[in-house]
């Protein structure tokens, strides 16, 4: 009877330190409140809804979605000769579970029965599932879908699909991925051609498709064959039939839970969302924003549970007489793994706040469900380009991070269990193989370092380290290790003056640098927060900031060295091209 | 055709007075009959989680040292009524005796998907042992008046005695089935049970209306719904309601407590949130055959044993020491 939101003392400490009422409350302020009767009565009341969830959740990862996961893993899902899909039963029985529960629609207004719960709480949500299993993320975590429709896609759509998400009947997929379009969304062929009558059928190939057996399929397709680049795709949706069949399931290293679809689409009927050539530069791009904080809170959930065991197996395992964790390298990595992830999730649930300010802004201001003033309505106008400007360098931020994180935590809890670590009769195998994916799909690495390095150079960086430093702290501790946060900006800075004189190609060389300098500087304020609230974290906020900060340097070292050789002397440095033969 | 007999046997009922009339203008077979169910649940100590401080002095169970919860296995029958609700229609029913923090038993049955709860508290029925217990039971159901099932857990955690579903069964003179392992088919007023027996199943069959007693192997339990929670959360009986204002109002006259309570309780009955809260009087019960009066067990003797170590044994991790020790639980009774 394991609860993963009430045995967590980080999620819980979290959700108590943010301002969780102002949250419930701008969550609030013109929803269709009222018209359901679960509707909360006010903050509290919310509030308390959404740690009930919270709980619901947890209790379903604990003790049905985690008990499922090993054999999950070993034994996948079923492709059928038809071109369909069988969940293995226990993935059917966990989204049956979460249907019956009600979590999946989990953000969607409680006018189509979803729960109205705001990024944050979804983000944590996202984490608990992904603890239970990771591979189960993939199904809870792709409401981002329904979210989508709900944003752009007209009423008719809406009425029609929405329902079906929350109560849990349909599942969906987002169907963007080709076999000559990954990273390269603009390269997308699938064809979309208007008949006689004025419907649209879709005609192509997709490929790497978590889920792309789910009966609701948002699709990517060029709608204007005579624009070569992403102003000429439009978004789809069409509903699971007999046109659309699945030719092939990936054998993939991990997430096996996860069904990823090779797609045939012949003649399939479909509806546009929203309108032509918006689909990717508008409605996809705000899709793959929402999934890359799910990637984030997917890793967060991963490396919790790979903690979880190294750290119990480090206090059982005795070896010379002793817990394990009595040897100062294997202390190192027990505690170099909570650390982190808490430093992680500090990003994670920092960037899904700013989410939820940026989306409820937004859907004030063009919600038209009241009437806004002249001065709300510039006012609101302003703080829209601002969080947009910000989170459009945090989002990449968390993915990143929390996705390099992850590997990092599940590899050293492998390491931390040896021999154990390597075989199947332990899970820290499978928490390392899952974990792999997540600095790839949803935008790899090196594409979310290109996205967030405009924020990092640009100013955007600067300023919000300037607010965070804002917060003055009584303890002379912690507003010492403030200074050197504010010493470190600084060197950063500098360097950024430096690339800036440098070639484009030497700044994306040396990207992920200054990248990683400053989400260092960004979370050792954020942990200095919260040490105002818990004394435990004033000495992980200490570790973190005094581990990192000789980082930062030598990262800005190296930055400002001038040294571009894997660019400038690639052939040699990179040998020959070798025959793989 | 038994639907048929049930839907003349029962004319009360709208869907079976439109069954019934289907039957008669000979229309194929109507849609299934719905059933009502009633689910007898208990608040229980979490005796997986004991401590020291679990046991008074006088050998009764210290309940404020023991988290309470809901009985295991009456979340298996609460399950399978619910699951028999969702495909034949009709109305599930859960009902508790206990104090009032009983009431959160009853919640957590909303939360779940029942369609009503009611809670019998009343302090003369304090220290009611299974007879007594049984008796009570049977007259709250009597009370309710209709019904088609009726589902227990098969024991309780704390009590161990797997008595109180079938003694309801006896004092309602209506057909019992134990152990429950899975509903075979419900059709007209025949229901079909697969009951585990120990080292296999039987299936037996029985006419409706019957006692069911659930096994935790029936089934899984569904979750707390995430709506019916955010709906449900505010129910309360009537004592929780005066406990809430006597705290919120010290000062208050127990007059002006009583017009509090009462204007709450009529907040919540407008939005169907009051947990009928019922007493021995509501229910026709005998005093005598309730609380200690009606309870002629009585606690002889308790032993308070004392768990030590004795040392650790051995076992090869291999076919043969696997064997042995199996062998060596089962003949000490520790296993099977």
């Amino acid at each position: 009877m394991a609860n993963f939101f009430l045995d967590n003392r980080d999620i819980r400490f979290l959700f108590d330190h943010v301002n969780m009422a102002e949250l419930a409350r701008i969550q609030e302020l013109d929803a269709e409140n009222g018209q359901a009767d679960y509707a909360p009565t006010d903050e509290a009341d919310t509030v308390d809804n959404y740690r009930r969830v919270l709980e619901i959740v947890g209790q379903v990862a604990g003790d049905v979605i985690a008990p499922n996961a090993e054999q999950v893993d070993e034994e996948g899902n079923t492709l059928n000769d038809n071109g369909t899909v069988t969940y293995h039963p226990l993935v059917q029985q966990n989204l049956d579970t979460m249907g019956q529960a009600d979590l999946m629609g989990f953000t969607l207004p409680r006018k189509y029965g979803g729960l109205n719960c705001p990024n944050l709480v979804y983000t944590m949500a996202t984490e608990i599932v992904s603890r239970a299993d990771a591979s189960f993320m993939n199904m809870f975590g792709l409401q981002g879908i329904a979210e989508t429709v709900n944003a752009f896609a007209n009423d008719e759509i809406k009425d029609e699909v929405l329902p079906r998400f929350a109560s849990g009947e349909v599942t969906g997929a987002m169907v963007l991925t080709e076999p000559d379009a990954g990273s390269d969304l603009q390269a997308v062929r699938l064809r979309a051609e208007q008949n006689g009558d004025g419907n649209w059928v879709l005609n192509g190939v997709k490929r790497f498709i978590t889920n792309g057996c789910g009966e609701i399929l948002l699709t990517l397709a060029r709608s204007e064959p005579d624009i070569a680049d992403g102003r000429g795709l439009s978004l789809f949706i069409s509903e699971r039939d007999e046109t659309i069949r699945v030719r092939h399931l990936e054998e993939k290293h991990g997430i096996h839970g996860s069904p990823t679809c090779e797609l045939v689409y012949d003649n399939t009927p479909a509806r546009l969302v929203g309108e032509r050539q918006r689909g990717l530069i508008t409605y996809v791009l705000a899709l793959m924003n929402g999934a890359r904080v799910g990637i984030a809170a997917q890793s967060l959930g991963i490396a919790e549970a790979a903690y979880r065991l190294g750290r119990t197996y480090a206090h059982t395992r005795q070896q010379f007489g002793v817990p394990i964790e009595k040897m100062p390298a294997v202390a190192e990595m027990v505690t170099n793994m909570q650390v982190d992830i808490e430093a992680a999730r500090a990003l994670a649930y920092h960037t899904s706040w700013i989410c939820d300010h940026e989306n409820n802004n937004l859907r004030v201001l063009e919600g038209g469900r009241r009437e806004l003033g002249d001065e709300e309505k510039k006012q609101r106008k302003q703080l829209s380009r601002g969080y947009k400007r910000l989170n459009s360098m945090l989002t990449p931020m968390s993915k990143y991070y929390c996705s390099e994180m992850c590997i990092e935590v599940a590899n050293a809890a492998v390491q931390v269990l040896g021999g154990s670590g390597y075989i199947k009769d332990y899970a820290a195998q499978r928490y390392l193989r899952d974990s792999r994916i997540t600095t790839i799909y949803e935008g790899t690495s090196q594409l979310q370092v290109v996205a967030a390095i405009r924020g990092v150079t640009s100013g955007t960086f600067e300023q919000f380290a300037g607010e965070l430093e804002q917060k003055s702290y009584d303890d002379p501790a912690l507003a010492e290790l403030k200074e050197k946060l504010v010493a470190a900006k600084q060197i950063i800075l500098e360097t950024i003056q430096f690339v800036k004189t440098q070639s484009s190609a030497y700044v994306d060389l040396h990207a992920r640098r200054l990248v990683d300098s400053a989400i260092a500087v960004i979370v050792g304020h954020l942990l200095l927060d919260q040490a105002t609230a818990c004394d435990r974290k004033k000495v992980v906020a200490r570790r973190f900031i005094t581990s990192r900060l000789p980082e930062i340097k030598k990262n800005c070292e190296i930055v400002r060295s001038g040294d571009a050789m894997p660019i400038d002397e690639y052939e040699l440095l990179a040998g020959p091209v070798p025959s793989l033969d | 055709m038994s639907a048929r007999k049930r839907g003349l046997t029962d004319l009360r009922k709208p869907d079976n007075l439109r069954s019934f009339n289907l039957l008669h203008s000979n229309v194929p077979e109507p849609t299934p009959v719905p059933y009502d169910s009633i689910v007898c649940v208990k608040q229980v100590p979490d005796t997986a989680n004991v401590t020291a401080e679990a046991m008074k002095d006088d050998g009764t169970v210290n309940r404020a040292q023991l988290p309470a919860i809901f009985n295991p296995e009456d979340l298996h029958a609460l399950e399978t009524a619910l699951a028999v609700r969702d495909v034949h229609g009709g109305t599930v029913t859960a009902l508790s005796m206990g104090p009032p923090k009983a009431a959160e038993v009853l919640r957590e049955c909303l939360f779940r998907g029942a369609d009503r709860a009611i809670l019998l508290t009343d302090r003369r029925a304090a220290a009611s042992d299974t007879l007594a217990t049984s008796y009570i039971l049977s007259q709250a159901i009597r009370t309710i008046g209709r019904y088609d099932l009726v589902f227990c857990g098969r024991q309780a955690i704390d009590g161990d005695t797997a008595q109180v579903g079938p003694q309801i069964a006896e004092k309602l003179d209506i057909p019992q089935i134990t152990y429950l392992e899975r509903v075979v088919d419900l059709t007209g007023d025949v229901i079909q049970v697969r009951r585990n027996i120990g080292q296999g199943w039987e299936i037996v069959e029985a006419r409706l209306p019957v006692l069911l007693t659930v096994i935790d192997t029936a089934n899984r339990p569904r979750p707390c719904a995430a709506r019916r929670v955010m709906r449900c959360k505010r129910a309360r009986v009537v004592a929780e309601l005066a406990a809430e204002v006597r705290a919120e109002m010290p000062d208050a006259t127990d007059e002006q407590r009583q017009a509090e309570v009462d204007r709450r309780g009529q907040l919540l009955q407008e939005r169907s949130l009051l947990i009928e809260q019922w007493d021995l009087d509501r229910i026709g019960a005998d005093l005598d055959r309730c609380g200690i009066a009606g309870s002629p067990t009585k606690v002889h003797r308790v032993q308070a044993i004392v768990l030590t170590k004795e040392g650790f044994t051995e076992v090869a991790p291999t076919e043969d020491g696997i064997r042995q020790l199996i062998h060596e639980l089962v003949v000490d009774r520790t296993w099977g």
